[in-house]
């Protein structure tokens, strides 16, 4: 079969590959159907998660046809068209039991911080993903979802992260009627967060990113106000607080993650010299630009153990941190009941269709941020018949 | 709660002011204190055999029951990832050796595509097929920045020569 393949830093390929199998009883072989490129395979993709290794493929979040099943699958079934949530949880340990399915404690063997996500690396847990032709989905009972009747596969496949995450990114903001909401970075995940941050009873929406396009596209998509925060006089954390009376926004969602480009110490310490994991741009004006008392909402990838965070602040402001993976199994449900009524669009955020052949420059595409992509979608050969 | 509550009875007003709202977790989090009863309490599920070797977090005392096979250690890089993986997630003596393993991985990767016969294209493993379609501009300034180079060299090395033609 074919599938993406990663061969160092800035480096992935279309290969053959081995055919998946059946490794466990409750293993479900899914020929997939559609796969994204997420703004989190970037990480990866610049080889700036531990423990990435040559060879491995890529893509946490996809849609495909069960081809196949262990014998204690009994929830899906040979021949079932599924959407398959990017983390991998066993439903029945401490954790997911609480409904932490980002944080099962029974697909990682290799951290205990992070849960098994497929295609990302060993550090979550060894898996190959779903940017290939067939793809291996463990705990079938758990996580893949029968894709409703009648709905597209276009916004099913968002549904396995980009939706959730965002849903989730506002729903741990704690939004209260009338709050004003500023999300930081305008990604498909921040344009997500901005829209369903109205769910949540928002009174007022910003976002804050350094591409014009991205933030006209937010500005259309998510209804919300949109600054460049390479254009703003003075300093982005000064601007807010002139934008917010004074005040600062009573919640700030952080939805760039440690790619952050936009403070030159944060870049030199954090993506340079790599002496800390990553810049924490985003995180650092979260915390500065929220109102005391606030709540920052972090849903952007951060690497292990090291950051430059300004705790201190953090501490005399008052504030609440909250930050997760998303619990896509938990949210389901309800993103389901609000696709179907139009409640949200995601394939909306859909801006380019590549054959999964020409991975490599789809890959770069994304992340050089050209021809005004928001969200990239791959199709293997097998799908597009 | 209740069963809590008769172990902490010599602490006086234990729990009084305790209100399973007052979680800053909430919805998140659904409380169960199944947690307090300690790892693997739960009934687990079965256990995947492993073919390849897995490497685990010294923070566990065993394998996960499912696990990725994608890539086994191998090689140098693997050797350092053995050692890496002797030391907790909260040490830098576990993750920076990761991070060495994986740019010797880069170079095994290649040593291992020219072995089987294969010599890897990195003009189009980078993608710049994309670039010569969306940034051109981009691209003309890249090549300009390498021949550049390149005539640096030359010149540098010339230089050199005719310098060392005048002792
Ligand atoms: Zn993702
Ligand atoms: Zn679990």
């Amino acid at each position: 079969m074919l599938a993406m393949n990663y061969r160092g830093p800035l480096r992935v390929r279309i290969d053959e590959k081995p055919m998946p199998k059946i490794e466990h009883p409750q293993d479900a072989i899914v020929r997939v159907t559609r796969s994204c490129i997420c703004g989190s395979d970037l990480h990866l993709y610049n080889g700036a998660v531990p423990d990435t290794r040559v060879g491995m493929t890529f893509g946490h979040e996809f849609t495909g046809v069960v081809e196949e099943v262990g014998s204690e699958v009994t929830k899906i079934k040979v021949g079932d068209h599924v959407l398959v949530p990017f983390n991998i949880a066993c439903g029945q340990c401490a954790f997911c039991k609480q409904e932490l399915y980002g944080n099962c404690h029974e697909s990682n063997p290799e951290a205990t911080a992070v849960g098994g996500i497929f295609g990302y690396s060993h550090t979550a847990g060894g898996y190959n993903g779903g940017q290939a032709e067939y793809a291996r989905v463990p705990y079938a009972n758990v996580g893949p979802t029968i894709i409703p009747e009648g709905m597209d596969p276009d916004d099913a496949v968002l549904l396995t992260d980009v939706v959730p995450t965002g849903y989730q990114a506002a729903e741990m903001a704690g939004i209260q009627p009338g709050d004003t909401v500023v999300v930081f970075g305008a990604g498909p995940i921040g344009i997500m967060a901005a829209r369903c941050s109205w769910l949540f009873g928002a009174g007022r929406v910003i976002i804050v990113d350094e591409i014009d396009y991205r933030l006209e596209f937010a500005m259309n998509y998510s209804q919300c106000e949109a600054y460049n925060f390479k254009e703003m006089d003075g300093d982005v954390v000064q601007f807010l607080k002139k934008k917010t009376d004074w005040m600062g926004a009573d919640v700030c969602i952080d939805a760039v993650g440690a790619e952050a480009s936009g403070n030159t110490m944060q870049t030199i310490t954090g993506r340079k010299l790599l002496l800390q994991a990553g810049s924490a741009t985003a995180v650092h004006w979260a915390i500065n630009s929220v109102k005391k008392g606030g709540i920052v909402s972090i849903v952007g990838i951060y690497g292990p153990t090291d950051n430059l965070v300004p705790i201190g602040n953090v501490v005399n402001k008052g504030l609440t941190i909250r930050a997760n993976q998303a619990s896509v199994k938990r949210l389901l449900p309800r993103l389901i009941e609000h696709v179907q009524n139009g409640v949200l669009n995601p394939k909306g955020l859909i801006t380019h269709r590549i054959p999964l052949e020409e991975v490599s420059d789809a890959y770069r595409m994304f992340s050089e941020k050209q021809d005004n992509c928001i969200k990239t979608v791959l199709i293997p050969p097998s799908a597009r018949m | 709660m209740e069963n809590l509550a008769s172990n902490y009875s010599h602490i006086k007003g234990w729990g009084i002011d305790a209100d399973p709202k007052n979680d800053p977790t909430y919805p998140m989090r659904k409380r169960s204190n199944d947690t307090h009863e300690g790892y693997g309490d739960w009934e687990r599920p079965t256990q995947q055999q492993p073919e390849v070797e897995v490497l685990h977090s010294t923070e566990r005392p065993n394998l996960s029951s499912v696990f990725g096979t994608s890539t086994p250690p191998s090689g140098l890089s693997g050797m350092i990832r053995r050692m890496a993986f002797k030391h907790s997630e909260n040490q830098y003596r576990h993750w920076l050796p990761l991070i060495l393993a994986d740019r010797i991985n880069v170079v095994e990767g290649i040593i291992e595509d020219f072995k089987s016969g294969k010599v890897p294209n990195i003009f189009a493993e980078k993608g710049m097929k994309s670039d010569m379609k969306h940034d051109r501009k981009g691209l003309a300034e890249k090549a300009a920045i390498v021949s550049l180079a390149i005539a640096a060299i030359v010149v540098w090395k010339y230089g050199k020569k005719s310098g060392s033609r005048k002792y």
